[in-house]
C-alpha cells in the first residue's frame, strides 16, 4: 500500500496559450482509491490524459510503476471512458464491446475462447445477463456496468475512471462503486476516478488529488477535504460539501 | 437466358459491378455509421472537376480524376481536422469550387454533352478495360487492406476510445478519406455522379436495419449491393434502361423491405 506506483514529477501542461496544470507533484500509492477532484477546468481530464500516454507534458513527468506512459503495456491500465463520445446507435452485441477492451482492437470473428472471456468479465459485474444484447438497447447504467466490464476484461493493475457516475440513477451509483471496490479488493488493483463528488470522494477513496490546475492538496480525504483547501480550489464551499448542512456552513 | 454474354460490353459491365459494387459498399458501412454520406456526394461532385479537366485534355478522364479526387478528399479531412469548421461545410466549399471548375473546364471544350452525360448518369456502355483494372487495382488494394477494418470499425465506434488505445485514429481518417475517393471515382461509369451517395450509403444503410454487429453490417451490405448490381444490370439489359438509375432502384426496393421488418422486429 505505501509504493508509489503512480508517481507526478513538477508536471505543466498547457494546449496552445491555455494552461492546464502547472506544476503538479504527487505519489499515489499501489492498492489505493483515488478521487481527482476540482472545478471545471481544473485540468482533471488533462491529468487522466497525460497517465494514458495521450499527452506529453510540457514539462515534469509522470511515471506509471517507473515507466513513461507511453512505454506502459497497455494491459496493465484498464480505462472507463465518459459516454459522450461514444456511437450509442453503433451495432455491436455487449459481449464483442467487452472483448474488444481485451485486444484493444474490434474482434471480426468471434468464436468460443473470446465468448468465454467476455462472458467472464461480465460476470464480475453481473451483468451474464446483457451478453447478447445489442448496446442501443442498453440503459445508461447497464451500459456503464458493461465498460467496467471491458476495462476489467484484461486484469489490468489499474483501473482509470472518467466521471463514472455521470448519467445514472443513485442504485446504479452505489452498484458501480461496490463493484469497483470489489475488484480492487480481489486484485490488488489501484483504482483512480475523476468526480465531482465530495460524499463520493469521502466515503469512496482513500486518497484524493485536489486539483485547480496547481494541485491545492494530496491526500487522505479528510486532510485534503478541509475549509481552506476546498476555498482554495473552488473559491467557495460546495452544496454537497461534508462542512455544509442544512445550507448553512457548519465548521 | 445467358445471351447478354454474347456482347464484352455486358461481360466487362458484370465483372465491373461486382468490384464496384463491393468496394462501395464495402466502404460505405464507414460512410454511414460515420455519418459522412455528403462525403461521397461531394467527392463524386469533386471527381466532376477532374473529369472535365481529363475531357478538355483529351485524356482518360480517371487518371485525371482519381489524383483530384484524393487532393479533394485530403482537403476535406485537413480542414475538418485543423479548423473550427464543420465537415459538411467544408464538404459544401471544395464541392462547389470543383462543380464550379468543371463547368468552366467543359464549357472551354467544344462538343461535351455526351461524354458529360455518361459521367452524371452512368452508362455501362461506358465502361472500359480501363476501368475494369483500375476496379481490380482497388479491390486488390481492399484486400490488403482488410485487417485495418478491426481498427476503422473500433474508431468509428468511438474515436477518443481508439485513440486512448493508442491506435493512429488521424493516419486511419485520412487513409480511409483516400480510399473512399478512389472508390467514389472508379464507381462514377457504373452509376454516375449524382447517384454515387445512394450507391455508397443504401446497401449499409439497408444491412444496418437487419444487422446487430458491424461485421454482420459489412458482409450483409457487401451481399445487398452484389445482388442488386446483377439484378439492375439484367433489368437495365432487358429492358434497356440506365444502368445506375436501375441498381439504385433495386437496392431501394431491399432497403423499404429491411424498413418494414425493421419495424415488425422492434414492435
Amino acid at each position: 500500500m505505501n509504493k508509489g506506483i503512480i508517481k507526478a514529477d513538477h508536471l505543466s501542461v498547457s494546449y496552445n496559450d491555455m494552461t492546464a496544470l502547472v506544476d503538479v507533484s504527487f505519489s499515489i500509492p499501489e492498492g489505493s482509491f483515488t478521487a481527482i477532484i476540482g472545478p471545471n477546468g481544473a485540468g482533471k481530464s488533462t491529468l487522466i490524459k497525460v497517465m494514458l500516454g495521450l499527452i506529453s507534458p510540457d514539462s515534469g513527468q509522470i511515471r506509471i510503476n517507473g515507466v513513461l506512459p507511453q512505454k506502459l503495456d497497455k494491459r496493465y491500465l484498464g480505462y472507463v471512458p465518459q459516454f459522450k463520445t461514444m456511437n450509442r446507435e453503433f451495432p455491436v452485441l455487449v459481449r464483442e464491446l467487452v472483448y474488444s477492451g481485451f485486444t484493444s482492437s474490434w474482434p471480426w470473428a468471434f468464436g468460443k475462447e473470446k465468448n468465454a472471456i467476455a462472458i467472464e468479465a461480465l460476470k464480475s459485474v453481473k451483468a451474464g445477463h446483457l451478453a447478447n444484447r445489442p448496446i442501443k438497447n442498453l440503459s445508461g447504467g447497464e451500459l456503464q456496468r458493461v465498460c467496467l466490464a471491458r476495462s476489467f476484461v484484461k486484469n489490468p493493475s489499474i483501473v482509470l475512471l472518467d466521471e463514472p457516475a455521470a448519467g445514472i440513477d443513485a442504485f446504479g451509483e452505489a452498484d458501480l462503486y461496490a463493484m469497483l471496490e470489489n475488484y480492487q479488493q480481489e486484485h490488488k488493483a489501484t483504482v483512480i476516478m475523476i468526480t465531482h463528488d465530495w460524499q463520493v470522494a469521502k466515503h469512496h477513496a482513500s486518497h484524493i488529488i485536489l486539483l485547480n490546475q496547481k494541485l491545492i492538496k494530496f491526500g487522505e480525504p479528510e486532510i485534503v477535504l478541509e475549509e481552506q483547501n476546498i476555498r482554495a480550489a473552488f473559491g467557495h464551499l460546495g452544496h454537497s460539501h461534508p462542512y455544509r448542512k442544512n445550507g448553512i456552513v457548519n465548521v | 437466358m445467358f445471351d447478354f454474354l454474347d456482347y464484352s460490353f455486358m461481360i466487362y459491365a458484370l465483372i465491373g459491378a461486382t468490384l464496384i459494387s463491393f468496394l462501395a459498399s464495402y466502404y460505405g458501412v464507414f460512410v454511414v455509421e460515420r455519418q459522412m454520406s455528403f462525403l461521397g456526394s461531394g467527392l463524386a461532385h469533386a471527381a466532376f472537376g477532374g473529369i472535365a479537366l481529363g475531357l478538355l485534355l483529351n485524356i482518360e478522364p480517371l487518371i485525371i480524376a482519381v489524383p483530384f479526387t484524393i487532393i479533394v478528399a485530403l482537403g476535406i479531412t485537413w480542414v475538418k481536422e485543423e479548423t473550427q469548421l464543420s465537415g459538411d461545410t467544408t464538404i459544401g466549399i471544395f464541392f462547389a469550387v470543383s462543380m464550379a471548375l468543371g463547368i468552366i473546364f467543359l464549357y472551354l471544350k467544344d462538343n461535351y454533352t455526351a461524354d458529360a452525360m455518361t459521367f452524371l448518369f452512368g452508362s455501362i456502355l461506358a465502361i472500359k478495360k480501363f476501368d475494369l483494372y483500375a476496379a481490380g487495382f482497388m479491390s486488390f488494394v481492399t484486400l490488403l487492406t482488410f485487417p485495418m477494418w478491426k481498427r476503422w470499425a473500433y474508431a468509428t465506434f468511438d474515436k477518443e476510445l481508439a485513440r486512448t488505445d493508442r491506435l493512429p485514429v488521424l493516419r486511419d481518417d485520412y487513409l480511409l478519406s483516400v480510399l473512399i475517393a478512389m472508390t467514389v471515382v472508379i464507381s462514377i461509369k457504373l452509376v454516375g455522379i449524382v447517384m454515387i451517395a445512394a450507391f455508397l450509403v443504401i446497401p449499409p444503410a439497408t444491412s444496418r436495419l437487419l444487422s446487430h454487429s458491424f461485421r454482420w453490417m459489412t458482409i450483409l451490405a457487401v451481399l445487398i449491393s452484389l445482388i442488386s448490381a446483377y439484378t439492375g444490370l439484367m433489368i437495365s439489359y432487358y429492358r434497356d434502361l440506365p444502368s445506375g438509375a436501375t441498381i439504385i432502384l433495386v437496392e431501394s426496393v431491399f432497403f423499404i423491405f429491411a424498413a418494414i421488418y425493421n419495424k415488425i422486429q422492434n414492435k
